[in-house]
């Protein structure tokens, strides 16, 4: 797998509710609620960590099979960044942005 | 010149000013027209929402053109607002507006009937509850022992059934457009001149907010909880809100939750008819 970087955008409002991450995009307003799995992928998203390593965490963490962990991380990765809600490089991101403040 | 010319000219005709005040939530818009009829036609529009025109928080003046001298291209359902320059800029297929927040003033440009005034101050009243913690609601809402209650839910849920079946000592705010403020105590609900079916403007008046209900129309009346991340989607679903601006947004998605973090939420199954609010006291 060529390793991908994702961050959060700042153009969201994020924020942990009744146990659960909401988040809105500020872009088109479309709003996802996170699973836990999905949280601890957006609270790792700084745009420095590779998202294998990511996973590598979401499979020590959840005890969950690593092909099942790496295709629901890429697929979490593709719903989320065509709405401005985290942004993806094939390279670090320099200037992460680490999301609203608001997230919990 | 004659003699007598001076005072054979026909006089001239000054345009005069024709204002009222519009109060909605306790802000005061005032809407300046040279056109006596229109300004008439507001005034019945609005009864028990006018105000007193001497201190308005907001002016508009609105300029009245015929209808063909809109353009054609935008729908009337296809609403845009923008802020550029730091100025708001509104527009829909029946009207063109824009108002700079700082200064309190605007201009409105629409022909004359009250459908799309209507819209500009809908609009105006997100902007303007949106930066307190309030917000514009697809709901009902009414007033019990001094307790304000909304019902909220999409088109054909029972908002108008709800505000219909209110029992005598019950207000009714609207029965379509709520409009909730953001105090130092809490929320309060206040009444609002935008109606749905009922055809019937609000009182003007507003309560302490107790319960948000969102409606379902069922075989049996029931009252359930509705956990905070279900309450915050359902909200937002049913907030009114047109701006496209990042800013504004994330203010509406933190309002939301703050709001769902401090009034009870519920999900109201009801039957149509008047013994359902035995359950809301």
């Amino acid at each position: 797998m060529s390793d991908k970087y994702i961050a959060r955008s700042s153009a969201i409002a994020a924020r942990m509710l009744g146990g659960e991450m909401m988040i809105m995009s500020a872009v088109d307003s479309t709003f996802f609620t996170l699973n836990e799995v999905a949280t601890a992928i957006w609270q790792s998203a700084d745009g420095r960590t590779p998202l294998s390593e990511i996973v590598g965490g979401v499979i020590e963490q959840f005890e969950v099979e690593p092909g099942v962990a790496l295709r629901d991380a890429e697929r979490f990765v593709e719903e989320l960044s065509p709405h401005g809600i985290l942004l993806v490089s094939d390279r670090p991101i320099d200037d992460p942005c680490t999301g609203s403040r608001e997230t919990a | 010149m004659k003699a007598g010319d001076l005072y054979n000219t026909e006089p001239e005709r000054v345009p005069q000013d024709h204002e009222i005040a519009v109060e909605i939530g306790g802000f005061s818009i005032l809407l300046r027209t040279q056109d006596r009829i229109f300004r008439d036609m507001l005034v019945s529009r609005y009864a028990g929402f006018v105000g007193s025109a001497s201190q308005p928080r907001f002016e508009f003046d609105v300029d009245l053109t015929a209808p063909s001298e809109l353009p054609e291209s935008e729908s009337e359902d296809d609403v845009r607002v923008e802020l550029r320059d730091g100025m708001w800029r509104l527009r829909r297929g029946d009207f063109r507006a824009h108002w700079d927040p700082r200064a309190g003033r605007g201009r409105i440009r629409q022909s004359a009937n009250p459908y799309s005034i209507d819209s500009v101050l809908r609009i105006v009243h997100t902007l303007i509850l949106a930066k307190e913690g309030g917000f514009l609601l697809h709901a009902a809402s009414a007033v019990r022992n001094d307790r304000a209650f909304l019902f909220s839910g999409i088109s054909g849920a029972g908002k108008t059934t709800i505000a219909r079946l209110a029992a005598r000592d019950v207000i009714v705010l609207t029965d379509e457009i709520s409009y909730i403020r953001r105090t130092q105590y809490g929320y309060r609900a206040c009444g609002t001149p935008f109606a749905g079916e009922l055809a019937r403007v609000g009182e003007n008046c507003s309560a302490q907010l107790s319960t948000l209900f969102f409606l379902v129309k069922g075989p049996q009346n029931k009252i359930e909880p509705v956990d905070a991340p279900e309450a915050a989607r359902l909200l937002l679903r049913n907030i009114l809100f047109f701006a496209e601006d990042a800013e504004l947004v994330k203010m509406l998605f933190r309002s939301a939750c703050e709001f769902v973090e401090s009034v009870m939420v519920r999900r109201l199954t009801f039957v149509p008819d008047q013994r359902v609010w035995d359950l809301i006291q």
